[in-house]
């Protein structure tokens, strides 16, 4: 085993095993904090494919402002602790073996297959040669341009609506009686 | 390094005037008084109608812009169309509800147009990552709309039920699209269609990406066994959204089914035609037989939209052109008959109260006959019952199975109309043979747009025939490349 | 294994995150060690400035908090695709900063429906 496939080794395990807690954990605070050993994991592999902006991005939106979203959807919501316990895992051993053979299954078709995909414009040398950031950049400014523009009517999209469905509108914008 | 010429952005118009509109619709809801926003809903229909124009104005246009991630070719411009009169009906058919129920917030229109785009942009898709992406902002857009009501606590349920299940819907899109991205690299439909050709790419991998991306449409169109949030979803969400919702994404999956299946995988057409067998008669049976069951005529049209997924599919079948073109025409009938199906709902709608029950509709032919009679038209266009459109495009879609070689299909499809007829028809005894349930529960109240709308589809319901031949080379000359 | 593509520039990155970690565990197992352990019921309450806790720490917060850090994600978002075009902004020249152009624009309608619709008032 080379240092290449010690340290995926590394975050792969973290990554399994921090996820694996994260939906096990009673406390919902405690699940989003094992969230965030397992975005850092992963940040982790992409620094070992050589996308560190990628992992910037990770540990930037990911770590930084989605779970702190998560967090605050946790605490609008405000379960009382006890009610978290007893219904929630009930059934945890259906979910477990219905998941356990799926994953099961779709290992077991990519074990069997051989990925080889034709090589793009940008090996890994010249990703180094030329920096990450570069290398997206470019391609996402030339031939990824149009997607890059609809993304942005997905976030306005998103945008508007979070405030529809949230914001308390006043009387004069003819905000709704009784609520 | 940049190919890029602005005049491109051309063949882009109907969707640039789709979004400039649902952007003054959004801004200008936070500006102009409450009073006046049912104005809005005007320009949402101006700004659909001018984008439909620009559609038909460029429908002789076969180009691929921006390194193919999207096409304008007959294939697109047939779903523009499609969009928009989906929008149109969507839009028509909300104006007084929103009012009365909806808080009032004229957002909700430009939501309907950012979906319409969305809609567009999956059916124009020359590249996998553009399905994704038109994909999230029409469920993103849609999920919202499910969740307006938000004084509904149905309608909140209905928004997360549709949420989760769409998201989960996607991430197993995105997963098959990453298996194929590793299997072949590129996310091109015609690479990968090229890739796939020559052969040589492990197998197993192949199905598994294959399954995975069928999944997340098989979920979109509401197939069996991804149907479980239909009926609950269908039923909570504002009813004009339900009737945008089974048809406009309905038409979107099925665009995206035709070009990604036609044009990547024909070289792997006998790994996914057994799952299409396999999906169209569970979804015809599932959705045609749980249908009987119902008591609300809501929620019976939403397992009669499953059943109708389920015809569809056997269009796809075989995966000739004859059936593509048989799907193309009937997601066109079935856009119709069903806005106006969940458009007559609407139009009963009352002050105070939906209604949904099949009680509701006893003795209708004598209190309300023009509602009636356009219930009845609806219902018998959706058994199938000539001359109206459903029956057309029964007929060829059963006709394409029969060509393709699945005649046994094609009876199946036929029973499964005979079982339909049951529970439409039970609609329209409830009508015409039961005495009205006593008075006072007051009148429906007076809404144009949506009776326009509705008046409208049910012309075009009965009227077809004589379209016929028109509508019919359009769609022939509509067809994805294969 | 022909070669290795493992970005080697980042050792010093892991050394300073071993070292962090290692400061953490090796503070907490020597304190765990070293303290005495003599719990009561007044040490074991939160504290709150030596006030009397009142009530659940957890309490549920107004829907704003989650308004509020939507808009700053879908922001930050946005922010994220600036840094590989400021890098690439002289490269990519007019055609670029049209591009980018185009993209504030558009969520630049976002920003102003939130502004005219209230949602970034506190009240």
């Amino acid at each position: 085993m080379n240092l290449d496939q010690a340290f995926f080794l590394y975050f792969a395990a973290m990554i399994v095993v921090f996820s694996i807690v994260t939906i096990t954990r009673k406390n919902p605070v405690y699940a989003v904090m094992a969230l965030l050993v397992v975005f850092f994991h992963v940040a982790g592999l992409y620094v070992l494919l050589n996308a560190e902006f990628i992992a910037a991005l990770q540990v930037v939106v990911y770590a930084g402002a989605i779970l702190v979203l998560y967090l605050f959807v946790l605490m609008l919501l405000s379960v009382p602790r006890e009610a978290l316990g007893a219904a929630a895992h009930r059934r945890w051993p259906v979910y477990a073996l219905v998941g356990g053979a799926t994953t099961f299954e779709i290992a077991l078709l990519l074990a069997r297959s051989k990925f080889a995909p034709r090589p793009g414009p940008y090996p890994p040398d010249v990703v180094r040669e030329m920096g990450s950031t570069q290398a997206i950049g470019t391609v996402l400014f030339t031939e990824f341009l149009y997607p890059f523009e609809v993304i942005s009517l997905v976030l306005l999209v998103a945008m508007i609506g979070a405030i529809v469905l949230t914001k308390k509108w006043t009387p004069a914008q003819g905000g709704e009686e009784g609520r | 390094m940049i190919q890029f010429n602005a005049a491109d952005l051309v063949w882009l118009l109907p969707e640039i005037i789709l979004f400039v509109t649902a952007s003054a619709v959004v801004l200008l809801s936070v500006i102009v008084r409450p009073e006046a926003r049912s104005g809005l809903a005007a320009l949402a229909v101006i700004g659909a109608l001018a984008a439909g124009w620009a559609a038909y104005g460029l429908s002789d246009g076969n180009v691929e812009l921006f390194s193919r991630m999207v096409i304008v070719d007959p294939f697109a411009t047939y779903f523009r169309y499609l969009f928009v009169l989906a929008v149109l009906g969507g839009v028509l058919l909300s104006v007084r509800t929103l009012q009365t129920e909806g808080g009032n917030r004229s957002e909700y229109y430009g939501l309907m147009l950012f979906a319409a785009i969305g809609m567009m942009v999956m059916a124009e898709a020359g590249d996998l990552l553009m399905v994704y992406i038109g994909l999230e902002l029409m469920s993103l857009s849609l999920y919202i709309l499910a969740g307006f009501y938000r004084r509904e606590t149905r309608s909140n349920e209905a928004a997360i039920k549709y949420f989760i299940l769409g998201t989960l819907a996607s991430g197993i899109f995105v997963y098959g699209l990453s298996l194929l991205y590793g299997l072949t690299g590129t996310t091109s439909i015609r690479a990968i269609g090229e890739i796939v050709s020559a052969g040589g790419l492990s197998r197993p991998a192949l199905v598994l990406a294959l399954a995975m991306v069928g999944t997340a449409f098989a979920f979109k169109v509401a197939a069996v066994p991804f149907h479980m949030w239909t009926p609950d979803v269908y039923e909570g969400a504002p009813t004009p959204v339900t009737a945008f919702m089974s048809v406009g994404p309905k038409a979107a999956g099925f665009a995206v089914f035709l070009r990604v299946f036609l044009e990547a995988f024909p070289a792997a057409q006998p790994d996914w035609n057994n799952l299409v067998i396999v999906l169209s008669i569970l979804t015809m049976a599932v959705g045609n037989i749980i249908a009987i069951a119902q008591t609300s005529v809501k929620r019976m049209l939403a397992y009669s939209s499953i059943g109708h997924a389920g015809y569809i599919l056997i269009g796809l079948v075989g995966g000739t052109a004859v059936g593509a073109g048989a799907v193309l025409f009937y997601l066109l009938m079935y856009t119709i008959t069903n806005l106006g199906a969940f458009g007559i709902l609407v139009v009963l709608q009352r002050e105070k109260g939906r209604v949904e029950t099949l009680d509701d509709f006893a003795g209708l032919g004598k209190t309300h006959p023009a509602a009636a009679l356009g219930m009845l038209i609806f219902l018998f266009s959706l058994t199938g019952i000539p001359p109206m459109a459903g029956f057309f495009g029964k007929f060829y879609l059963f006709t394409a199975a029969v060509k393709a070689g699945y005649v046994w299909l094609a009876v199946l499809g036929v029973l499964m109309s005979a079982v339909s007829a049951f529970y439409y028809l039970r609609v329209v005894l409830a009508m015409y043979m039961q005495e009205p349930a006593a008075a006072g529960a007051g009148e429906p109240m007076s809404q144009p747009s949506a009776v326009l709308a509705v008046t409208i589809a049910a012309f075009l319901t009965v009227g077809i025939g004589i379209l016929l031949n028109p509508l019919l080379s359009l769609a022939a000359a509509s067809l994805p490349k294969m | 294994m022909p070669e290795t593509h493992l970005p080697t520039q980042y050792l010093p990155v892991l050394l300073l995150l071993a070292l962090a970690a290692g400061f953490v565990v090796i503070n907490l197992v020597m304190g765990s060690l070293v303290r005495p352990k003599r719990p009561s019921a007044e040490k074991l309450t939160p504290y709150e400035s030596g006030i009397p806790p009142i009530g659940q720490a957890q309490r549920r917060f107004n829907v704003r908090f989650y308004l509020v850090s939507m808009l700053f994600v879908l922001f930050d978002i946005e922010t994220v695709f600036l840094y590989p075009w400021a890098v690439l902004l002289k490269k990519l020249g007019m055609f670029g900063f049209v591009e980018m152009a185009v993209f504030i624009m558009i969520l630049l309608v976002g920003y102003g429906y939130a502004w005219k619709s209230g949602a970034l008032n506190w009240d």
